[in-house]
């Protein structure tokens, strides 16, 4: 017997009023995959995830979790989905105890379980904590703590980590990666950190505008961009409002003050000279030039012509 | 029933570690009752103008009771009164007929006495409080001051509760119920959906029967609460006690909580946006505290007007009350109110439900 995937997405269309965020999407995630849905704020990850946590309805298109749907099946996907949604505040006034025991009511489950979901976010030495008096990281993890207490099989994390410190946000993903290697969990998470998705995730999805851009691991989707590196570098004089280089191949790009240029070649090594002698040729002088692999956000710039974080 | 206790039991928590839920839901009706209970029954030293007119020349009543009067002899001065109603200073003004209607009209006074040749006459509103309270002292003195019977001719009011804090307590319960669900219940939703609690909430088999039903019992049992409080300070400093049916009084509550909450779901349907939660409640309540003669009676609002307020929920809830502490009212004077409080409650349910947005 074939083993359903644990989702698939199949032309999904979701329009509000006269914004239509998601234009005919469709993927399929594997079991135990972690899946990074990448794009910048409008980009229609937020409402996908809504549709695939069951909170909203597609318009178009069907979208089916471990060979069930939400209109035959909501009782059981409730019991299988783990879900933080984007910035919710939970009970200011509850401590954190109670949130959980709250929450662990909904599913029946027994009182102990609230122990273990506080000691796998680490969050166990603020049980008595009230809610308001947690800091953000801290609320992030509660809120993945209320994600994990029905032992869930797909986690849909809706940008856990937006807001946070750097030393939170880590604390987050390593939370997330013990999940992984621990309990063969499925997940699918939402962010604008392309850092967070290249560290937690095998497979990025990136969105734009209602649409996925592209799908793959970060290697394919690199690959896929006619090359692997990055030459970034700085001018001076006049030419740094502007000019052309002879091989169109370089897909030349300048930032928006053209304050820092970049090319994408396959091979530094056999390129760099090449490039040096054009700009020697042209009488640009360079300031400054870094050399490094491809990024998500390069690719996320070669497509749109736009930042992730913008 | 496992996640109804746990919902209900978080609706305590969230209630009670607010002091300042606390203070306005049980405090400041009493505070409202103490204060204003004191401006108008007669804790406070009070002054009122009776007009006295005298049809028949050898009348012998008003001159045996004001024969010991101070104040100059044009106008008798009488202290009428007990320590649990409060001293009245009544100022006997001896006037004609038409002056004395004349200041009727004035709001000089509020009672007239019409003497006979052996027999008072009272003419007054009996929907006036204050000529209530006022017939009912200076009756009570006219009797001991005579040693016979009253021979007064109306005696429309002769149970106890004539006192403004009669009037208003029920109101007073009435209201508190009203803000109670609103605030309580509408505001709380509205800010869940605000903060998207009530979206995440929804994404795990939580019933919304259940959640919802944990915000009735817990403001049918709040309003208990702060009925008991606000009783128990009304019979402790005012004597005030309920005459009628007290089954029927908790009828009482539990439809209007009914119709409150019902109001409370429906308001809090389709919003996310707390600033326009508060202008919603504000826009419903407010009117509904002015004109439901919670403080003042609305007989003084034009007809038409008093045709509409009589079937706001509020108006029902406080007029029946009343009924029931100070007219002695059971079951069958209530009953339509409280079916109609009841339906209204669930027909504003069903359509709040239906249309409500829950993420």
């Amino acid at each position: 017997m074939v083993t359903p995937p644990a989702i698939s997405v199949n032309n999904v269309v979701k329009s509000f009023k006269d914004v239509k965020a998601v234009k005919g999407v469709s993927f399929t995630i594997k079991k135990g995959e972690y899946c990074a849905l990448l794009g910048p704020n409008g980009a229609g990850k937020t409402t996908l995830m809504e549709m695939i946590e069951g909170i909203q309805i597609p318009d178009q298109g069907e979208i089916v979790i471990n060979g069930l749907t939400w209109k035959s099946s909501e009782r059981e996907l409730h019991r299988i989905l783990g879900i933080s949604l984007q910035e919710t505040h939970f009970f200011d006034k509850l401590k954190v105890r109670e949130t959980l025991d709250l929450f662990s009511s909904f599913y029946d489950l027994e009182p102990e379980r609230g122990n273990e979901v506080l000691k796998l976010v680490n969050l166990e030495e603020k049980h008595n904590a009230l809610v308001k008096n947690l800091s953000g990281g801290q609320r992030q993890r509660l809120s993945l703590a209320i994600a994990l207490i029905n032992r869930p099989e797909i986690l849909l994390l809706d940008e856990p980590t937006t807001g946070l410190d750097p030393t939170a946000r880590r604390e987050v993903w390593e939370i997330l990666f013990r999940l992984k290697k621990e309990h063969n969990i499925t997940m699918i998470l939402t962010t604008h950190y392309m850092e967070e998705a290249d560290y937690l995730c095998e497979r990025i999805i990136i969105m734009d505008k209602g649409n996925i851009l592209a799908d793959g691991t970060v290697d394919e989707l690199v690959a896929r961009n006619n090359g692997a590196e990055i030459i970034e570098f700085s001018i001076e004089g006049e030419a740094a409002n502007g000019f052309t280089l002879s091989d169109e191949k370089y897909n030349l790009v300048g930032d928006d003050k053209n304050e820092k240029w970049k090319i994408t070649v396959d091979d530094i090594v056999s390129n760099l000279p090449a490039f040096l002698e054009e700009m020697k040729q042209k009488d640009i002088k360079i300031k400054s030039l870094e050399c490094r692999k491809m990024t998500l956000d390069d690719i996320f710039i070669s497509m749109t012509g736009r930042r992730l974080d913008e | 029933m496992k996640q109804f206790l746990q919902l209900t039991k978080i609706q305590y928590l969230e209630f009670f570690r607010e002091p300042g839920v606390i203070f306005w839901a049980l405090l400041f009706p009493i505070v409202m009752a103490w204060g204003l209970g004191l401006a108008f029954s007669g804790k406070a030293k009070q002054e009122r103008t009776v007009a006295w007119v005298s049809t028949s020349p050898d009348g012998q009543l008003m001159k045996n009771f004001i024969h010991d009067t101070t104040g100059n002899n044009k106008e008798p001065v009488k202290i009428l009164g007990n320590t649990k109603t409060g001293f009245v200073t009544y100022h006997f003004v001896s006037a004609t007929w038409q002056d004395a209607t004349l200041m009727v009209k004035r709001g000089r006074t509020a009672l007239i006495l019409g003497e006979g040749r052996d027999s008072i006459k009272y003419f007054f509103d009996p929907k006036n409080p204050e000529a209530q309270l006022a017939y009912l002292q200076i009756s009570a003195a006219l009797k001991n001051a005579s040693g016979k019977e009253d021979t007064g001719e109306i005696q429309p009011l002769d149970q106890k509760g004539l006192r403004y804090i009669d009037f208003l307590v029920p109101g007073l319960l009435a209201m508190n119920i009203m803000f109670g669900s609103l605030w309580g219940v509408s505001y709380s939703l509205i800010e869940k959906r605000s903060k998207k609690l009530l979206r995440r909430m929804i994404a795990t088999p939580m019933s919304k029967t259940a959640f919802l039903f944990s915000y009735f019992v817990t403001r049918i049992s709040l309003s208990t609460i702060e009925a008991i409080f606000l009783l128990f300070f009304s019979w402790l400093y005012f004597d005030m006690t309920v005459q009628g049916s007290i089954p029927a009084l908790i009828a009482m509550v539990i439809a209007g909580n009914i119709v409150f909450f019902g109001l409370a779901v429906l308001l809090s349907s389709r919003t996310a946006n707390t600033q326009i939660a508060n202008g919603i409640i504000n826009a419903v309540s407010m009117p509904m505290m002015i004109c439901s003669g919670i403080f003042f009676s609305y007989h003084n609002f034009p007809d038409w007007l008093t045709i509409i307020i009589r079937q706001l929920p509020l108006t029902i809830i406080a007029d029946t009350m009343r009924s029931i502490f100070t007219e002695g009212a059971g079951f069958a004077e209530t009953k339509m109110a409280i079916l109609q409080l009841t339906a209204t409650g669930l027909l504003f349910f069903v359509v709040g439900k239906r249309i409500y947005k829950w993420y």
